[in-house]
């Protein structure tokens, strides 16, 4: 490899470096314990068992957890890099899963078809987002503010305002299945973090979007189709959205249109920022984005499993992103440093 | 080479607002240095220079947007220093933009006093802002109903109620920056009217325009700058337009061929019939000819004709139509009449990626507005116009790093290696990447708008000289610079635009810095 490609690489990877760290002490935290008021160590968060061939524990558990509200953030990050933000994946999420429970109960169709269908229904409703803003011009928060209210209330009108409960084994397999071992959940997001790579990093999507993002009218004048990097960056999140859905629909069994990806938009924008993608646009990493999303439900995991109140997890989670953000600030390192010296 | 001022007529003359060796720096660029300038009240000042000459940083820091870095501002003789745009206008220097940036949908009189409404028992007075809306603007001649929406009129009238505002706050110093640039000529008389008015009550008016007629028309005095320097402070109606143009463009108005007149001679030249009517010697079709190429209030109709292996220019001075044309070609900006040919046959050019695709190339003027990707590498600039134009197969990374090794190194960008950040290289080496880019695309027409504006003498060279090596493989280049040497010394003809029309066309022995000069500094037939 060439040196210069090298650099780029180190780049990059120095960019992750505080995220990584956060994640890391954070899973160190969990090796310690309080037993009867004295500081323990202990690897229960770290300990595995198998049951019918089944991996269990707490790391597999925040994996598991975390792949919808992963699923999503990958989307979010390609439409943070061309400089928009999409406020409607929790509903697009929630449409999703109303789709495949209406259809799971009043259809027979087959679960491949239903999943084909809400997929298409949430690829479409990205692509919505993006005609409003690649064509239409219309400011990308304004845009989505009008799916993530609608999207809500046609999900209700898909359920007749109910939650609708299913049971299909096929169905149920795709939030609660096993695959070699791990939750299915592991795999979809790992074969969906694969797959977005590949079309954004070996193809020229990813330049694409990362020149729009940082100078959109310069990019034009280079001949780049900006209308239609846009449009597929917002299809691909609404599509990424819509997985999540069926994860979550079918993790539980049911649609329910009111609450189901309640607030996942902002989680969702949370882990991006937190992997080092700017809300300004340009530049983008996917495995920050995932690091991001790991950081987020372990955190969740973590306060869950110590026993806190759950009062006090929003508050907790809140002060965590506040120090990540600002550990990644050149601005604020670099004012600490010299406040130290002139100490 | 900053000449003396031209003596002051008398005592009356006392001077309203003095700068004495004002300096502003920014990273890497000295935008004003030891700058003096002198404006008196009652009199029409005119500030002129081309882009980057420190107009508009020597306003920045006269209505304190800037803080200047040495220097002081005298105001009425006391030194004054200013915290603030709201500062500078409780001081009594006010300022009207060249966009009008008043609230559109708010009546005429809220806008006037947005900000500083009067009020009574803590509730703004309506009664009086009616009142006193209308008496700013019938001080200024205009009678209209000030509860209406400002957007309901026109941009004149909003011009006005923009400078109505500015006087409302007691004002001696008017600064109107390009206020005419989007004016007819009716409305131009009427502004000129309250100018002369407003300078009748005692008023001090800056006033910045590219518009010589203008200048000539209304201005006491005026004052140069360029490059960010004092070139001289001038009584207007004693200098010659011939040589104004000369001392903005930084040229010698008497080098080269013999026919000039001396300085401060009376009348300004008119334009020899016989200059500007070169014919270029025809060899074969040409690549492009745009026939009656024009937009509305951008530019005026002209045809213009390139063949291979031509270096065209466009020579005139800033807001003269030369970047319009390039974006009509371009695709950038639609055009409202004409026609493009391309190898004779007529193309349509609706955006710049049509125009990428028949072979055209553009380096704007605004490098880092329309040029620059700043946040990616060196290696992507250079690789973005070609990937663009190949489509979603990404190059290969060897072939990327190939391309972007091999202009680093024959363009001799001076970057530590192809992956830094493009933002982090200084301007010149930027401008390579750009030039760098549309090489790599191989174009067959490249339009270079002010290729070497704001960089260092060397790279300003190596890039004169890269042009000429490309156009001899064959390359067709239309060449746009307000430095008219470097269109005579790389041109093989040059079209002449003047207040957005072409006024003539240079080759062959004609084409020279003093009949460029001529041609730009004769007085409008019409006018």
């Amino acid at each position: 490899m060439p040196e210069t490609v090298r650099h780029t690489g180190m780049r990059r990877s120095a960019a992750l470096i505080w995220p990584a760290l956060a994640l890391l002490l954070l899973l160190t935290l969990n090796l310690l314990k309080l037993d009867h008021g004295r500081v323990a160590l202990s690897l229960d968060f770290f300990r595995f068992t198998i049951v019918d061939g089944h991996l269990y524990g707490s790391l597999i558990d925040v994996l598991n957890r975390a792949a919808p509200a992963l699923l999503t953030a990958l989307g979010m990050t390609l439409v943070i890099a061309t400089g928009g933000v999409d406020l409607s994946v929790g509903a697009v999420l929630a449409i999703a899963g109303a789709l495949a429970a209406v259809l799971l109960t009043h259809t027979s169709a087959g679960v491949g078809a239903i999943v084909a269908v809400a997929l298409g229904a949430s690829l479409l409703a990205g692509l919505w987002n993006g005609v409003l803003v690649a064509a239409l011009g219309v400011q990308p928060i304004v845009a989505t503010l009008i799916l993530m209210v609608a999207g809500r209330g046609v999900a209700q009108l898909l359920t007749d305002g109910q939650i609708i409960t299913f049971e299909r084994p096929a169905f149920g397999f795709i939030g609660g299945g096993y695959l070699l071992g791990l939750p299915f959940t592991v795999t979809i997001a790992a074969a969906m973090f694969l797959l977005t790579a590949v079309l954004t990093r070996l193809t020229a999507l990813g330049l694409f979007i990362e020149a729009a993002g940082s100078n959109e009218t310069a990019s034009r004048y280079a001949g780049v189709q900006v209308g239609l990097v846009k449009l597929l960056a917002y299809g691909g999140c609404g599509l990424c959205a819509g997985v999540a859905g069926l994860i979550i629909a079918s993790d539980i069994q049911a649609a329910d249109a009111n609450n189901a990806g309640l607030y996942f938009e902002l989680d969702a924008i949370l882990a991006v920022v937190i992997g080092g993608t700017a809300l300004t646009g340009g530049r983008f990493s996917l495995v920050g984005t995932i690091l991001g999303a790991l950081l987020i439900q372990t955190l969740t995991t973590t306060i869950l499993t110590r026993g806190v109140p759950v009062e006090y997890t929003l508050v907790v989670k809140a002060l965590v992103v506040l120090v990540v953000c600002l550990l990644q600030s050149a601005a604020l390192r670099e004012m600490l440093l010299r406040g130290r010296r002139r100490a | 080479m900053v000449e003396p001022a031209a003596p002051t007529a008398g005592t009356d003359h006392r001077p309203l607002l003095a700068l004495r060796g004002i300096t502003k720096v920014f990273p890497g660029v000295r935008a004003l240095d030891a700058v003096d300038f002198t404006l008196r009240a009652g009199e029409i000042h005119a500030l002129l220079g081309q882009n980057g000459a420190g107009k508009s940083t020597l306003i920045k820091v006269l209505t304190g947007v800037y803080r200047r870095d040495a220097g002081d501002i005298l105001l009425d003789g006391r030194p004054i220093h200013l915290r603030s745009p709201a500062h500078a206008q409780t001081l009594g220097i006010s300022t009207v933009y060249q966009e009008v940036n008043l609230i559109p949908h708010v009546s005429v009189a809220e806008n006037i006093f947005l900000g500083r409404q009067p009020t009574r028992y803590g509730r703004i007075a309506w009664g009086d802002i009616h009142r006193r809306a209308t008496a700013s603007l019938r001080r200024l001649e205009l009678a209209i109903d000030v509860t209406q929406p400002l957007s309901s009129y026109p941009i004149a009238t909003q011009q006005m109620v923009a400078i109505a505002r500015a006087l409302d706050v007691q004002a001696k110093l008017l600064i109107l920056d390009e206020p005419t640039s989007s004016l007819d000529a009716a409305e131009v008389e009427q502004l000129f009217a309250v100018m002369r008015r407003l300078k009748a009550d005692g008023l001090g008016v800056l006033f910045i325009t590219h518009f010589l007629e203008q200048v000539y028309a209304i201005s006491d005095r005026l004052t140069v700058l360029r490059n960010g320097r004092l070139v001289g402070e001038y009584e207007t109606a004693s200098l010659p337009r011939l040589e104004l143009v000369a001392k903005m463009l930084g040229t010698d108005a008497c080098s080269g061929r013999p026919p000039c007149r001396p300085a401060g001679g009376p009348s300004p030249p008119t334009a020899d019939p016989e200059v500007g009517r070169y014919v270029a010697p025809r060899g074969g079709a040409p690549l492009l000819r745009a026939t009656h190429l024009g937009r509305r209030g951008a530019l005026n109709p002209l045809d213009l004709h390139i063949a291979r292996g031509e270096i065209v220019g466009l020579a005139g001075l800033l807001g003269s139509g030369r970047t319009e044309a390039a974006r009509l070609l371009f695709g950038v900006d639609r055009p409202s009449t004409g026609r493009i040919e391309i190898d004779g046959r007529l193309v349509a050019l609706h955006s710049p990626r049509q125009a990428i695709a028949r072979g055209l190339g553009f380096c704007p003027e605004d490098r880092q507005r329309e040029g620059l990707i700043p946040r990616l590498s060196v290696r992507e600039n250079i690789i973005l116009a070609l990937q663009a134009r190949k489509g979603w197969i990404r190059l290969t990374p060897r072939a990327q790093q190939q391309l972007a090794d091999h202009y680093i190194r024959s363009l001799n960008i001076a970057t530590p290696g192809a992956e830094k950040p493009v933002e982090e290289l200084s301007g010149g080496n930027q401008q390579k990447v750009i030039l760098a880019r549309w090489l790599a695309s191989q174009p067959r027409l490249l339009i270079l708008d002010e290729p070497t504006r704001g960089i260092d003498v060397g790279a300003k060279a190596e890039i004169e000289t890269l042009v000429r090596e490309l156009c001899q493989a064959g390359l067709a280049v239309l060449f746009i610079s307000s430095e008219l040497e470097e269109v005579t010394r790389n041109c093989d003809r040059a079209l002449v635009l003047r207040d957005r029309t072409l006024i003539g066309e240079l080759g062959g022995a004609q084409l020279d810095v003093p009949t460029i000069m001529r041609l730009i500094a004769a007085r409008q037939e019409h006018a």
